[in-house]
């Protein structure tokens, strides 16, 4: 099982992608030169290079052992691949938003909700995540938007290496607004950039207010949580501002909105932090672009 | 449960590193681990042996190195320790806090021959 790169004989599906053995490798491979550790490659045995690394240290008791300083990130591949993601999204200029939340949290009709209101502004298109069942898919393309299902078999998220396929075979539209719905867990896919603009935390009223403490680290990657389901709460005991201020203890910056998917109540709030950051995501290329104009200008 | 994901990369990351530094055999894996980092240190040291079977590092013995959580208190303007992310300043009680330590997940180094 590697649920990290999706190279290996593991479980993950994609939609439309029969043979994924073959494909996955040609990325993988692809990936692995591009990685930069051919500058660290010596020939020779007796050739190589520890750089600042601690093998010169006395250890005692080390008779042919060498250290190795790696200094390597863990996660560096899977932020690798997020990287290209997040290169592909800014050159043509599509806001990738990683929508997070435990399973049950509405998350699905929220979002078919909201791709119906969006697609009168832009194009939207959407990656699905789930252990198992295209069931969501067909939900999202019963709206007329397109969708990708991955199945991530025993995997519990979504990483960089599946989301760059599933944009290879879902090629959004440029200008496009994509939603990745991740798999409902509020643990293991916060540690995994997928190359998103934002990660959206949806917690809905059902749930406890406490979530944000339980789970810190997703609400602490998180720029937005929403509270959904909030027609519920005439019949709940949930403290909406106890929530909020538990959200704030781990995440000083995090925005929130009540949204009810279901009636209707803050969806223009919500579409409207959609456009906000969209413009900001693609103002921030703009200007990114006009100064290598200009760097390329005065070069010449 | 991402631990064994994890570990698939420690595995790929040695393998890289042994063909391109030259060794076959690893005795020990020294892991940097901040209390942050969101790993289970248990689940990653029995997923670790599972992992490492038929690679370089098969046998191998993990050490986990922590490093401290610490956060920048806004109001304070000083780095100061914290057990969590929702802890509050030790010294004002403020939860404006930016993490600034604690979220390490690197492999250090690797003890080979």
């Amino acid at each position: 099982m590697c649920t990290v790169c999706g190279c290996a004989d593991g479980e993950t599906r994609m939609e439309g992608h029969s043979g994924g053995h073959h494909h996955a490798h040609d990325h993988s491979h692809h990936h692995a030169h591009g990685c930069g550790h051919h500058h660290h490659h010596h020939g020779s045995p007796g050739d190589l290079d520890y750089g600042a690394g601690p093998a010169g240290v006395d250890v005692a008791g080390m008779s042919q052992a060498r250290l190795i300083a790696v200094e390597q990130d863990i996660l560096s591949k899977n932020n690798a691949y997020a990287g290209r993601n997040r290169a592909h999204f800014a050159d043509h200029g599509i806001l990738a938003l990683n929508l997070v939340s435990s399973p049950g949290s509405g998350k699905t009709t929220l979002l078919v909700r909201t791709v119906e209101m969006l697609r009168a502004r832009y194009e939207v298109a959407v990656i699905e995540g789930d252990q198992q069942t295209s069931a969501d898919a067909e939900r999202i393309r019963a709206t007329g938007a397109p969708a990708l299902q991955i199945n991530t078999g025993k995997g519990c998220h979504l990483d960089g290496h599946m989301v760059g396929h599933a944009v290879d075979h879902l090629q959004p539209a440029d200008g496009s607004v994509l939603f990745i719905e991740n798999v409902g867990n509020l643990v293991c896919p916060a540690a995994f950039d997928l190359g998103e603009a934002h990660k959206v935390a949806i917690l809905s009223v059902t749930e406890g207010e406490d979530k944000p403490l339980k789970y810190p680290d997703m609400f602490a990657a998180s720029s937005l949580m929403i509270l959904n389901k909030t027609d519920l709460l005439p019949h709940l005991d949930f403290d909406v501002d106890l929530a909020v201020a538990n959200a704030l203890k781990v995440n000083p910056r995090i925005r929130a909105l009540k949204v009810s998917a279901r009636t209707g109540e803050g969806m223009e709030a919500w579409l409207s932090w959609i456009a906000a950051a969209r413009a900001m995501h693609l103002a921030c290329h703009a200007n990114i672009d006009a100064q290598t104009a200009t760097t390329r200008t005065a070069a010449e | 449960m991402h631990e064994m994901a994890l570990c698939e990369s420690i595995r790929s990351i040695i393998e890289d590193q042994a063909r391109h530094q030259d060794f076959v055999r690893v005795s020990r894996v020294a892991l940097e681990v901040g209390p942050l980092a969101g790993v289970e240190v248990e689940a990653l040291k029995f997923g670790f042996d599972v992992a490492m079977r038929g690679s370089p590092a098969e046998g191998a013995a993990l050490e986990i190195v922590e490093t401290p959580a610490t956060a920048w208190c806004m109001p304070c303007g000083v780095n100061v320790p914290i057990a969590e992310r929702y802890a509050p300043c030790p010294h004002c009680g403020s939860h404006q806090l930016q993490v600034t330590g604690g979220e390490e997940l690197r492999i250090k180094e690797l003890e080979v021959n």
